[in-house]
């Protein structure tokens, strides 16, 4: 068949030539889902409706293998979880209730394959796409973060992908004027030939600006505004987001999206005008699949059907195939339903922000999305069996046989082979802790990103938690935190999704406000693999029954698989973003103590669970069974740093996670160059633990506060009513210049802080 | 020469519900004008209402002033700095107006901050131009600044030879300029700011900010805007440690104008 004739491939024609072979294959499908899409139309696809169902049937749109265990998410909901949720999963993002009439919106994704083809344009589209689906909420974004996970520090490639992954973020986000509160940054070989960009946007509105994608209405109007659709990310959700990478396979640099972050912030500004004004029935913003999702998500959620004309859209190739179009992913486009009645007004802030738009069809009453091209109709399906009637697969798993083997290998380590210093050694093992390339200062990255913009950010990195104020005259505001360990939930797929939940809860609770919301992003390799599905399958269900331990309920993310290069996935990384509220975001509790002659406590307990830590990850090691989780305790220790935040019994508090004690103290003390003086002795003999388990364990269910004198009666008793273990390990000394482990080392803080903040910028300039 | 105040003092500035101390400041109007592009807008309009001013946004295709008493070009990337920074923006029907008002008798003050001082020496206000960071990424950083002249109309209320911190956050920040236009600002006193602590760009001179020979048009690459309230402005001051993010050493670049105005 010649290509023109391919391109005008009609319903009619395809009706009368049922055996034209199509590339069904090439675009993602399989033979069985092909035959599916052939009995829901009765006829062979068209060439345009085969290349809506490839992108829209993607494992990354819609969900198939993932589907039946996310239902956990909904299933596991409780009443008291349900409370503040306005928007639920499905739409856009999640939308929670904050108070005073103020609701916020955000959402976490992944952009990781693009991102590895493309480091530069794949990280900046990444904040681009979800920055639009905040947006598509009738929300204002106020704040983005993103968690960046990269292959060896020391690897040639690694270069590469982190200069461009870095930049990209911040040429983005940086543009729109978006600061940038937080983030993560983990090095790891896993990660080697597949990074993992996710990235988090979080926006704010009053209650009665909510908007949803919906096109109803009979006889509304349908525009597309602001980029024109060009030939870049074509097929970027089926065939670049949804398979392994593979060296035998083409370069699928075609399939990367490129950016314009300028375009973006005009269209943030003439969107929330058209919000302001009412001007707009239902919003969707054009990310995966474009055209193809926008349409048939608008037309399946709402109560009519949608007649689209393909000539009208505005191209920047005049080239491009009907499917190409509908495929394409170019960047910064939405898609509106508009009365005629506004069509007018709509207009009118078209031209003051100088955006382009093209009125490409109608809301109609037949409940069928048609689509014609050149004055035939190419495309005439249900656009719920596009949207929502993908297949879905019960794929199947199994727990790996080796998982046995990899639980039994505890991390044991003798002080002969320097895997477990004790005495005048854990000075220098601090040190070279504190330098790693996993806790080392990431200020080399973060420096890169603006994080005043918008004069609202009360909190960045490195504090526990990014906070920005919502209100600004109450102070009303939110804490974000993201939180992933791909190591401990390679040892235990369930423990270790419910230690990434607990570590974000414990993050925000600890910067002093209340958890209310998680999104997350599901990182993992390929679904086809049982192993891999057993990891999904465990994790999921972990987070949910975390989710519910905690009262906590998710609002909605993405979840990522084929992140794998060959036969070899990623370590799985389940990353959770947990959302926390304030009243008054000018009561956020800092990570590092500044007052001299403050006493120092630690609350929680110390046991030895060094495996998967960070101290075994530097002597090589991966195995045995990640820490321990209790989340009913977490929920004490939460709510009493939510407390002691608000009622000023403390003045600085810091988790204890990656890295144990001895990063967390370390920490603290370098966030504003204030010394301390510690001891342990009293601890050690508590617990029963020795001075290096006590320093590196990753016991999980500890925080390190210190208390003005003043508050420290009020403090213990806090504690004991809710009998929580506490203990003074010290007391904050502004003179001293050194970290002061009494008795038994110091390291000094300029010392310790050339450790810490030398390391990046000497990998990367 | 009005007294430094200390961030214990001025904790009430941030309250937007109180009215302004002085309602004489109130009555001046600070325009900011909204390119496409721009970022910092409606940080730089806070400021000036926290300064205890009224202020007047402007939209840049618009050709009237709406009878201002001052101008503020605020940062971001206007149309993209997809040219060179401030080379489109410079062009804005609005501009020809600020250029006419700030060269007219009255000699209306105008203040440009990073993509703003870009636009203003695009417009040819203020001599010289941004290249890119010397280590060509984008630096966001609290950064220490010399008030070298206490003379314009936005740095009345420094002293001479203060330091102050104030947030830097640009990719094209390297201040340049020909030999002789240095050697005329310095021999003239136009460097208003100098950074200090370390040059972050490799600014030529250390130069952070410079005025024209009125005194009445500045230029300056960090972000004084972001330094006005306690607790959202910088981790650092000027007058030594402060607690976390209470640095407001920017607030007096607004209330300078306020009080010249009313002077």
């Amino acid at each position: 068949m010649s290509e023109t004739h391919f391109n005008l491939d009609t319903i009619e024609h395809a009706a009368a030539t049922p055996d034209t072979e199509l590339p069904w294959a090439e675009l993602g499908l399989n033979e069985t889902e092909f035959e599916r899409i052939k009995e829901i139309l009765g006829r062979r696809p068209t060439a345009a409706e085969l290349a809506m169902y490839s992108v829209m049937w993607s494992e990354h749109c819609s969900y198939k293998s993932s589907k039946v265990h996310l239902r956990q998410f909904g299933e596991k909901v409780t009443d008291e979880m349900r409370r503040n949720l306005m928007v639920g999963i499905g739409e856009n993002a999640g939308v929670t209730d904050i108070g005073d009439g103020w609701a916020v919106t955000f959402k976490i994704e992944s952009h990781n394959h693009p991102s590895y083809v493309e480091p530069y344009q794949g990280a900046a589209t990444g904040v681009g796409g979800i920055v639009r689906d905040i947006i598509s909420m009738g929300a204002r974004p106020v704040a983005v973060m993103d968690p960046l996970r990269f292959g060896a520090i020391d690897h040639p490639d690694t270069q590469r992908v982190v200069h461009g992954i870095v930049a990209g973020v911040g040429g983005y986000g940086n543009s729109l004027g978006l600061p940038n509160i937080g983030g993560e940054v983990e090095f790891d070989p896993c990660y080697q030939g597949n990074p993992l960009v996710n990235a988090l946007a979080v926006g704010v509105m009053r209650h009665e600006d909510i908007r949803l994608a919906t096109a109803s209405g009979t006889g509304n109007r349908v525009v597309l505004f602001g980029a024109r659709t060009g030939g870049d990310g074509i097929g970027g959700a089926s065939v670049l987001a949804s398979e392994s990478f593979d060296d035998s396979k083409p370069s699928k640099r075609p399939a990367v999206q490129v950016g314009d972050p300028f375009a973006e912030k005009v269209l943030i500004e003439c969107c929330l005008e058209l919000f302001k004004s009412s001007l707009v029935e239902g919003i969707q913003d054009l990310g995966a699949a474009g055209i193809s999702c926008a349409t048939s998500e608008l037309a399946s959620n709402g109560d009519g059907g949608m007649r689209v004309n393909l000539d009208d859209v505005l191209l920047r190739d005049p080239s491009l195939t009907p499917g190409e179009i509908l495929m394409s992913e170019s960047q910064e486009r939405m898609m509106a339903v508009v009365t005629p009645e506004k069509a007018a007004a709509f207009e009118a802030v078209m031209a003051k922000w100088d955006v382009e738009y093209s009125w490409i069809g109608e809301v109609t009453d037949t409940g069928r999305l048609v689509i014609d091209h050149h004055g035939e109709v190419i495309v005439d399906v249900d656009p719920r069996t596009v949207a929502h009637d993908g297949p879905v697969y019960e794929r199947p798993y199994a727990r790996p046989e080796s998982q046995d083997a990899l639980q039994e290998a505890h991390f044991t380590g003798s002080p002969e082979d320097a895997a477990r210093p004790s005495g005048a050694e854990l000075g220098p093992a601090l040190l070279e802790l504190m330098g790693s390339p996993n806790l080392c200062s990431k200020e080399w990255v973060t420096s890169q990103y603006d994080r005043y913009v918008q004069g609202n950010t009360a909190m960045a990195m490195p504090d526990d938690a990014g906070v920005v104020r919502v209100d600004e005259r109450s102070n009303l505001g939110v804490a974000l935190s993201t939180d992933s360990n791909g190591r401990y939930t390679r040892l235990d797929p369930y423990r270790g999704a419910q230690l990434a939940l607990a570590q974000a809860y414990r993050n925000v609770a600890t910067a002093g406000a209340r958890p209310v919301a998680v999104s997350d992003c599901l990182n993992f390799g390929s679904p086809e693999d049982p192993d891999v599905m057993w990891q999904f399958a465990e994790a999921v269900r972990g987070l949910a029954d975390g989710c519910q331990a905690i009262g906590v309920p998710v609002t909605g993310g993405n979840v990522s698989l084929y992140n794998q290069t060959g036969g070899v996935a990623i370590n799985p990384t389940p990353v959770v973003a947990m959302m926390g509220v304030f009243d008054d975001v000018t009561r956020r509790t800092p990570s590092g103590w500044r007052e001299d002659g403050q006493a120092v406590y630690l609350l929680g307990e110390t046991a030895a669970e060094l495996d998967g830590s960070e101290w075994a990850r530097l002597r090589g090691h991966l195995g045995g069974t990640p820490p321990r989780v209790d989340l009913d305790r977490e929920r004490v220790l939460a709510d009493m740093l939510v407390n002691m935040s608000r009622d000023g019994m403390i003045d600085a508090a810091h988790d204890v996670a990656e890295g144990g004690l001895g990063a967390t103290l370390a920490e603290m003390a370098l966030r504003f160059g204030v010394g301390a003086r510690i001891g342990l002795g009293e601890v050690a003999e508590r617990d029963g633990v020795d001075l290096f388990t006590l320093l590196f364990s990753e016991t999980q269910g500890r925080a390190v506060a210190s208390v003005p004198r003043s508050e420290e009666v009020r403090f213990r008793d806090m504690c004991t009513v809710r009998n929580y273990p506490f203990a003074r390990i010290g007391v904050v000394d502004a003179e001293s210049g050194s970290l002061d482990f009494q008795g038994e080392f110091a390291v000094g803080l300029d010392e310790l802080r050339d450790a810490h903040e030398s390391t990046l910028p000497r990998h990367f300039g | 020469m009005a007294q430094h105040l200390t961030a214990e003092q001025t904790p009430l500035v941030a309250d937007l519900s109180q009215p302004a101390p002085d309602s004489r400041l109130a009555d001046v109007r600070v325009g900011v004008v909204t390119f496409p592009g721009t970022l910092d807008d409606r940080d730089a309009a806070r400021a000036v209402e926290i300064a205890g001013g009224t202020a007047v946004p402007l939209w840049y295709a618009d050709t009237d002033l709406q009878g201002v008493d001052a101008v503020i070009l605020p940062g971001g990337f206007s149309y993209g700095d997809y040219l060179r920074a401030g080379a489109i923006a410079r062009f804005a029907p609005l501009m020809d107006r600020i250029v006419d008002a700030a060269s007219a008798d009255g000699g209306m003050p105008v203040l440009g901050i990073c993509n703003g001082f870009q636009v203003l020496t695009e417009a040819h206000l203020l001599p010289g131009s941004m290249i890119k960071n010397e280590r060509l990424k984008f630096l966001c950083r609290d950064q220490g600044l010399r008030v070298e002249n206490a003379d314009t109309a936005w740095t009345g209320r420094f002293a001479q030879g203060q330091e102050i911190v104030v947030p830097l956050k640009n990719q094209d920040g390297q201040y340049v300029a020909d030999r002789r236009a240095l050697d005329e600002l310095e021999a003239e006193h136009r460097v208003v700011f100098r950074y200090a602590g370390g040059n972050p760009n490799g600014s030529r001179n250390d130069i952070a900010g410079i005025t024209n020979a009125r005194g009445n048009v500045v230029g300056l690459m960090p972000h004084p805007e972001h330094a006005v309230e306690p607790g959202f402005g910088a981790d650092l001051s000027g007058s030594g440690a402060v607690g976390m993010r209470e640095g407001t050493d920017g607030l007096d670049v607004f209330v300078s104008v306020l009080e010249h105005l009313t002077r």
